[in-house]
């Protein structure tokens, strides 16, 4: 029975993980072909760190998610705290509010802002791309603080204030250590969830600002070259080894 | 190096914006000792006004206006017959569509919509009858890899998902990894791309995750002392599931649903790619009509169908887990 | 940890301001893989304008954007039928063309074109055919119509472009028609033939770029392209070979124009001029392999370009071929009948 179990996962895991394999190959191999096997390279390494297309896009994919990331976080933490401590009625409809772009389809999200920078005649790129990465990243921010703060202690804010703290005193030392948790999440998600964005990107930026995922949608109807695969093999190593530093820090403070 | 200005009119805006929200907190303060904490939404609340509620307004608007402004229902009434807009060209200039045989109402738009709803729902049950044993293996306190088995699942999740479609184009393809392997054990090719079965993989690839992890945190919060005590009193291994375990995890099954569902009738682009284009989905046909056709009004009353469906199907989950817990996704 | 995050975040504040605006750029929107790179940083280097490369991968996709936002292009590269449509909508400037010298190269034939008649708004930049690429290994008889993407023989096997205009019109070609016609039975009929075509299964899939790739990988036997995309195809793999049906084609012409709102107009017309210089345009054209509109640029390539029935059909196939018009009375009619073929069962 165990060892059904275990190759059931396995064969699950190989699912997952066949076409990443294929990728990371892709981007070794001296020929163009994705069928055709020509030798091993580092040639589209090279033209990687070469194209500055790519690096554009990479630029603004990373800066967009930090900042949207950020600024999300702010906002998001801010309006769940407030929600919070507001009456059942208010707090309803702010939840609602909340829920909407969470239940919204994606393409939907995009051709709606896209729509409101066209009417208030904005014009799309960067900026534009980076507040619609805000607004689809904070409803996820407020949904992950607000369990922190149901489960802290009601009382113990007004004991601060009682006290003697004032309310941004009592706000830094006794509400945000007991939600930080909630907020780093948050964080997390927001940052994951800008840097993979495909569909709200397409429809809010110009073919001036690409970020990665718009930019392998122009070239995928060519044909993708193995510069892209290179790229994502890189950030898949790079991001295998923060996740096990982090796994290893977390071993360490336990 | 692209072009990255931030319009003067945004530096404003979001001075003004901070300068006000400051100004009110410092009032607050000063006027009463205990800030009243629910203004840290407003921020919040004015974003989303401007960039959620705005925005869909605009869509209402103009699925229910024509090009010149004004109030109609043609744009849904095009999406019953997808031939409307034609014939009535047609007739405007002149010509009889009955005796061109062009008459016939259009299934294009309803036709796609099915298909999507379809497609949709057998990617969800695939990926729930894939996911849901994984999950409960996972999720066995016996089984000590499943936390490692969790961070496996999501590091795929970080490729980009148009490069992971497009790597299963180099497995799929008539030469591709799979028929040269076929081909070199001697194996007749097979016709594996271009077809909608490729699209469900391509699918069922991005979006089985999302099935995975909800049921995985529903079950592994699961008291085991429940399904051992069942045990005890006399309860088979297959009765205790139904019984015990599978109720506990249904919170996590309708989240999984819904996060496999919502996004895959949306789905566009893995058509384009592993389907080559020979069908479409709802997603393809509302970005076709906006940015190909360039008809705003007839595509905000897609869209606006798209929402409404969503909500429909949001709302019959509801009534399945009451509770609204499934909306966990951490 | 905590210092490191609010130094990361206050470096990222940061980042967007870092790209000055330089004096001089031209913004440039052209299609995908459609330019040699070297000829951008050539102009870069010579002129100090900086370029702001963006492409586009279909006339229609590309419309969409130049009239929603026509302010952030100051050059770009429509099909024939577009300028036409572009003209009619007032949406272009009037050229200088005492700023463009190098506009003379010309080829006499594309000097006054029936989408530009009075030859004001646009600069010819690369032209070329609509034909079918086809696996000479596979392909059965000879290849002269475009009868074969219709028959059983090919089942499975057709790559076909995913472009209205383009599908619409080799279907009416075929049945003798003319590919502007407006009437709407010679459409329905069209419509027919590509339905029927896609029941029957002989379509393998509908796409524009990338069939060339799939072609040169022996992944289809027959295709519909684009004349360069073909030179390209066949370059890559010799078992390949193109050929303009007999019962006419298209013919057309991608052309440099400047939209009215163009924010910097004086930059794109130096740009213009730069690729009609006879060097830089015979660069482009041994790069993306189309035929080249430019006369000094062809007597520079010589024998082999003339000598390539690819680049330089010959006259009489040149006359049996037609340009796209704007059809913008029909196109609601051209986009339900599309829709239709696409979506066949």
């Amino acid at each position: 029975m165990k060892t059904i179990k275990r190759t059931y996962l396995a064969l699950i895991l190989l699912f997952l993980y066949v076409p990443i394999a294929v990728l990371i190959v892709q981007s070794f191999n001296a020929g163009i072909s994705r069928a055709k096997w020509e030798g091993f390279s580092f040639r589209w390494y090279q033209e990687l760190i070469n194209s500055p297309s790519i690096m554009q896009a990479l630029y603004v994919t990373v800066t967009i998610a930090l900042l949207a990331a950020a600024f999300s976080t702010i906002l998001g933490t801010l309006a769940a705290i407030g929600i919070h401590a507001m009456r059942k009625r208010p707090q309803a409809a702010m939840m609602t509010v909340t829920n909407i772009p969470m239940t919204m389809p994606d393409i939907v999200t995009g051709i709606s802002l896209m729509l409101l920078f066209i009417f208030t005649k904005v014009e799309r790129g960067y900026f534009t791309m980076l507040l619609a990465h805000i607004t689809f990243n904070t409803p996820y921010v407020v949904l992950s603080v607000l369990p922190k703060l149901k489960e802290m202690n009601k009382f113990s804010y007004e004991a601060a204030l009682d006290l003697g703290a004032t309310p941004g005193y009592a706000l830094r030392k006794v509400i945000l250590p007991a939600i930080r948790p909630g907020v780093i999440t948050g964080a997390m998600l927001a940052f994951t969830l800008s840097l993979d964005d495909f569909t709200i990107s397409y429809f809010t930026t110009s073919p001036l600002v690409q970020n990665l995922s718009t930019l392998i949608y122009s070239e995928a109807r060519k044909g993708i070259k193995p510069t892209m695969n290179a790229l994502s093999a890189l950030m898949f190593v790079a991001l295998l080894v923060l996740l096990l530093v982090i796994n290893r820090r977390t071993a360490d403070n336990k | 190096m692209t072009d990255m200005r931030v319009p003067a009119w945004g530096w404003w805006l979001m001075a003004l914006g901070l300068a006000g929200f400051v100004a009110m907190l410092a009032i607050t303060i000063r006027r009463n000792r205990g800030v009243r904490r629910s203004l840290y939404a407003w921020p919040y609340t004015l974003w989303m006004v401007v960039f959620t509620v705005l925005p869909l307004i605009l869509i209402a608007y103009y699925a229910f206006t024509d090009k010149a402004g004004s109030f109609t229902l043609e744009n849904f009434a095009n999406f019953w017959d997808s031939n409307r807009a034609m014939k009535n060209d047609l007739l405007r200039q002149g010509f009889d569509p009955n005796a061109l045989g062009m008459g016939a109402r259009g299934t294009v738009n309803v036709g796609t919509l099915v298909y999507s709803v379809w497609m949709a729902f057998l990617c969800t049950v695939i990926s729930l009858v894939l996911g849901y044993p994984a999950a409960h293996i996972m999720a066995d306190r016996e089984f000590k890899l499943g936390a490692t088995i969790v961070v496996l699942f999501i590091i795929p999740m970080w490729m980009n998902f148009l490069l992971r479609t497009i790597a299963w184009m180099s497995l799929l393809e008539d030469n591709g990894l799979i028929n040269t392997l076929l081909q070199g054990m001697g194996l007749p090719k097979l016709r594996l791309m271009y077809n909608s079965q490729a699209v469900l993989l391509g699918m069922v690839y991005n979006y089985l995750p999302f099935m995975v992890f909800p049921i995985y945190n529903s079950l592994s919060r699961q008291d085991p002392r429940l399904s051992e005590a069942a045990m005890d009193l006399g309860a088979d291994q297959w009765t205790t599931f139904r019984r015990v375990t599978f109720p506990i995890s249904m919170p996590g099954i309708v989240s999984g649903i819904t996060m496999v569902f919502m996004p895959s009738v949306t789905t566009f682009f893995i058509p384009r790619v592993l389907g080559g284009g020979n069908t479409e989905m709802f997603g393809d046909l509302i970005e076709r009509t906006f940015l190909t056709a360039d008809d705003w009004n007839v595509g905000s009353a897609l869209s606006l169908i798209m929402m409404v469906l969503i909500l429909l199907s949001l709302g019959l989950l509801r009534k399945v887990d009451p509770e609204g817990e499934g909306g966990s996704l951490i | 940890m905590k210092k490191l995050l609010i130094v990361l975040l206050a470096a990222a504040m940061l980042l967007p301001l870092l790209p000055v605006q330089a004096e001089g750029v031209v913004n440039v929107f052209n299609w995908e893989d459609y330019v040699n790179p070297e000829a951008l940083e050539l102009f870069e280097k010579e002129t100090g304008i900086k370029v702001n490369y963006m492409r586009f991968t279909t006339n229609e996709d590309m419309m969409v954007q130049v009239r929603t936002n026509p302010a952030a292009f100051d050059v770009v590269f429509p099909s024939d039928y577009v300028i036409e449509r572009f003209v009619k909508e007032d949406l272009l400037m009037e050229l200088d063309f005492a700023q463009v010298p190098n506009a003379d190269n010309t080829l006499e034939w594309l000097k006054n074109p029936s989408y530009d008649p009075d030859h004001k708004y646009s600069v010819p930049y690369m032209w070329g055919t609509v034909g079918i690429l086809y696996d000479t290994t596979r392909v059965q008889g000879p290849i002269d119509s475009w009868q074969v993407l219709f028959e059983d023989t090919y089942k499975g096997e057709v790559f076909m472009l995913d472009s209205i205009r383009d599908s619409m019109g080799l279907a009416l070609k075929y049945l003798g028609y003319s590919m502007n016609t407006q009437d709407p039975a010679e459409l329905k009929a069209a419509t027919d033939l590509l339905v029927k075509q896609k029941q029957d299964g002989i379509v393998k899939a509908y796409q524009v770029d990338e069939t060339k790739d799939k072609m040169v990988a022996g992944e289809g036997i027959l295709g519909v392209v684009w004349s360069g995309d073909a030179q390209y195809a066949i370059n890559l793999n010799e078992n390949l070979a193109y050929v303009v049906p007999k019962e006419g084609s298209n013919v057309w012409v991608d052309g440099m124009v400047v939209p009215r709102a163009a924010k910097n107009p004086e930059n794109a017309l130096k740009f213009i001029d730069f690729m009609s210089r006879p060097e830089i345009a015979q660069m482009n054209c041994e790069y993306i392999e189309y035929s080249s509109p430019n006369q000094a640029a062809i007597d520079l390539m010589g024998e082999e370009y003339l000598e390539n029935p690819n680049l330089n059909p010959s006259q009489e196939v040149i006359d049996n071929c037609e340009f796209f018009h704007d059809i913008q009375d029909r196109i609601t009619i051209y986009n339900t009948l599309w829709a239709q073929v696409k979506n066949a069962k």
